[in-house]
Formats: structure tokens, sequence, C-alpha cells
């Protein structure tokens, strides 16, 4: 059996990584993510793995250079958070578009400006039209976890798209916490050998990787990612449920909790998902319909599963930890696009919160529930700011 | 137009058939096709020296004409020609 250890998100994540000893990591350190790729460094250091380790000179580079391994035929992690994701744009389309199947570690940090280094998703938000599959982690041993569920996912031949595991800067990633790793043996036959796609460096059958595609090419191959996308929810599907097999811990697309005679319901994602069901806990105590729901995977954005969780509701706050000035926030319109599709839809909230690391407490999801208990509230509401 | 629908096309767009850009018909590009008056052409081959896209029919050192499949129009023949001898004209003009 394995034992229960305390570490922190971070380490979580390198040691995931260590088990799986990927061919090549390529990373540029930035807070809150340098846990991993500095414990990672260890290990190499160390000779506990015999990953090609590549020091970048920017996460542009990282990626590229995850990129290019991959097309090699290699087995790769990275891992960036806020400004890094940010100046990984432009390889992060083609990392996608390119169907090469590398797992990255977001540690969700807010965007500059103003600077600041504390959570929120705006980075991997943005990130969301790119092509990359996204998971959220809760707590440190979803983050384990969700590592181990990447690699399969990412890597099946259905599928073949770059993921991003996204865990909450500080709050996750460096918070000390209570976990169970897998044994390394059964951490490795899980995720099983890697199975490369037209290697570059097969000189038998050589293959162009990325070339360029005018008018006529260009829409058929973005098309593909449409195609992978959709084969990868129900690839989720199977590799969490063989996950849930392996270690007792069920993992779902989207998970509800107490949801089933619940009236009113509140969306999250990430580590606030925790701060919701125990708010609803406390409610159910005094008589409140309420529940929770907590999506973890974002993209593909599982439609039908909110569908079945939001019929028949009262009223639905979604959390959003990131904000589109001007609009609703991302989680908020995906969960609106789902109700579109009940006949009488429930009342749909969008709270913004959490930006650049500010606290979110029990109370004010108290209220917010209150809120939409009683047909009060906004389209789109800032939970907590001094206007 | 291409054909191929998004499912037939290998992953990402990868080529895995070496050496399939001649079938790639770049002349399509062109807005100007070169002409050549073989009455004041010296055969000095300074066109088929110059084309960057091997475009320069050439037949027993003699300049025979172009591509036109592949020239995409650039006009560097017609510049560097030392006789005059290439003219630019108008692609779908008579």
């Amino acid at each position: 059996m394995s034992k229960p250890i305390a570490v922190n998100g971070d380490t979580a994540i390198a040691m995931a990584w260590k088990q799986i000893n990927p061919d090549v990591v390529a990373a540029y350190p930035i807070t809150p993510q340098t846990i991993i790729v500095e414990a990672y460094s260890d290990y190499v250091a160390d000779g506990l793995v015999d990953t090609e380790y590549i020091c970048a000179e920017s996460e542009h580079s990282a990626l590229s250079i995850c990129v290019g391994s991959s097309a090699a035929g290699a087995r790769v992690a990275t891992a960036t958070a806020s400004a890094g994701l940010a100046f990984m744009w432009e390889m992060l389309y083609v990392s996608a578009s390119m169907r090469t199947p590398i797992v990255m570690a977001v540690a969700n940090r807010t965007l500059s400006g103003p600077i600041n280094i504390h959570c929120d998703h705006s980075d991997a938000m943005g990130a969301r039209d790119s092509g990359w599959l996204q998971i959220f982690g809760e707590n440190v041993q979803e983050a384990y976890d969700n590592t181990l569920m990447a690699f399969r996912i990412a890597e099946n031949m259905k599928v073949r798209l770059p993921i991003m595991t996204c865990l909450d800067g500080f709050i996750i990633t460096h918070a000390l916490e209570r976990f169970e790793p897998l044994e390394d043996e059964k951490a490795k036959a899980f995720v099983g050998p890697y199975q490369p796609v037209r290697p570059l460096l097969d000189v038998k059958s050589p293959t162009t990787y990325g070339p360029i595609a005018m008018p006529e090419y260009y829409y058929e191959i973005k098309y593909q990612l449409v195609t992978a996308m959709a084969n990868a929810m129900d690839v989720a599907r199977q590799v969490m449920a063989e996950y849930g097999e392996l270690t007792g811990r069920r993992y779902d697309l989207v998970e509800g909790y107490r949801t089933e005679d619940a009236e009113y319901l509140m969306v999250a994602m990430g580590s606030t998902a925790g701060t919701v069901r125990f708010v609803v806990d406390q409610l159910r105590a005094e008589g409140k319909k309420v529940g929770a729901v907590k999506v973890r995977l974002f993209r593909p954005f599982p439609t039908e599963d909110l569908v079945a969780l939001l019929r028949g509701k009262k009223a639905v706050a979604v959390l959003d930890r990131a904000m589109s000035p001007g609009t609703g926030a991302p989680l908020y319109m995906d969960v609106v696009e789902a109700a579109s599709r009940i006949g009488s839809p429930p009342r749909i909230s969008n709270y913004i919160y959490g930006l650049g690391g500010r606290d979110i407490m029990p109370e004010q999801l108290s209220s917010v529930f209150g809120e939409i208990i009683e047909g009060r509230g906004e389209r789109v509401n800032y939970l907590g700011v001094r206007k | 137009m291409a054909d191929e629908g998004s499912s037939s096309l290998p992953l990402g767009g990868m080529i895995i058939e070496p050496g399939n850009s001649r079938r790639y018909r770049t002349g399509e590009w062109r807005s100007q096709r070169p002409e050549v008056d073989k009455e004041k052409c010296t055969n000095c081959l300074t066109c088929w020296i110059y084309c960057p896209d091997n475009s320069v029919l050439v037949e027993n050192e003699k300049m025979m004409g172009f591509k036109y499949s592949h020239c995409k129009g650039c006009g560097i023949c017609a510049n560097q020609c030392p006789a005059k001898a290439i003219t630019m004209r108008e692609e779908g003009v008579e």
C-alpha cells in the first residue's frame, strides 16, 4: 500500500513526473510553478530519472523545445504560470495544431497588470481556445491524480492533444497537504509506455511536421481539433473510470455534490470547489436545498453533463476566478450555453471572485446562495470588490 | 481547390510523402507572367541562374521558355536579362 505523505502541490506534480520519467522536460521557472521544475531538476541531477532536462531562455523557447521534442518522438512535460503562459501564446496554438501531446502543469496565477503573483484563472482562461485540453484540480491529491490521468488522455491515439493540468497558485502549489501517491510501479503501469506517431527521428518514414497550410487546407486541419476534442470527452471519462478502479478515488468530468434534490446550485473550478461544498453542508443543515458542482474538465467542456445537472433547478451561481471586462466570464458563458438547451432553464448569474489572490470566504458564498435564492443579483456580479 | 476532408488528412497536416511539393502548383499564385522574345534572347542563361523557383526551361543549353505550373511571377528573370528579352505581362489580360 502507498503511504500518505505531506507535500505541496508543486512537489506532488514533480513526484508524478518522476514516476512517469518523461523523455524531455524543457522549462523556464516562474512563480508559483518554480518548485515543480526545481524539484524535477533535483531528480535529474540525482540520477533518479533519465529525462533530458533543458533549461530554456524563455517560456516561448521552452514550449518550442517541447514541440520539437514531441515531434521527434519524445514524451514531454513542462510547467508554467501567468506571464509565462502568455509568453507561450504563439506556441500554444502551434503545439495543439501539430498534435503534440505535451503535458503542462499550469500553476494558475493572474496576469499583469497590476503585477501580482497570486492565484486566479486568467492565465488558463486566456488559453481556452488554443486547442489544449484543460483539467483543473481542487487540492494536492487531485493535482497529482490529474497529472497521471493527463498523460493517458493527451496521448490517446484518438486525442493526441496537449493538456494543461491546472492547479491554483499558492493555494495548492505551495500549501502542504496530506496526499497518497501511487506506488511507482502502479503509476508507471497506469500511464504505460509512450507511443509516438511518425516521429521525426524515424528516418525510414520521413515526415514534415507543421508545414504551411493555405486557405485550401487550414480550415480542415483546424477542424481536426474539433474531432479530437469530441473524442477526448469519452477518453477522459474512460481514463477517470479506470483510475477510480485503481485508486478508489472516483473522478468525473463534472462532479455534483448534494445536487439531486437541490433547487439552487453553485458551480466552481479549482480549490474553491471545496469551500463551496463546505458552505452547501452548512446551508443544508439549515434546511436550504442547495448543491455544488465542480467542473474538472474545462476543455473540452462537458456540456451534456452540465445539462443533466442543471435541469429542473431554480437558480445557479457560476463562480469565475477570471473576468472578461465588458461581458460575463468564460465558465459562466459555457454554463449558460449548456443551460440554453433546457426547456425552462434556471436563472444563472455570474460571480467574479478571488482575482489576484483575493481570499474567498465561506460567508461570502453563503450570501451568494442567499442572493440567488431570493432572486436578487445582477447578471454579472463582482464579489467583494470595493466599488 | 483541394477536396480531401479533415478526417482523411494526416494529423496536424503533417506531410508523410517525401517530395510531394512537386504537386503543389505555385504558378497559381502568379499575377504577372514572364514572356520571352526569342529574337532578342542570346541564350546566356542568366535567367536560369537567377530563377529562385527553377522555372526556366533549358534544353541543349538553350533557353526554351518557362514552367508556368511553378513560376510565381516574381520578375527577377526580366529584371536580370542583359538582352531585355523578357517582359512581365498581366495575367488574365490579352
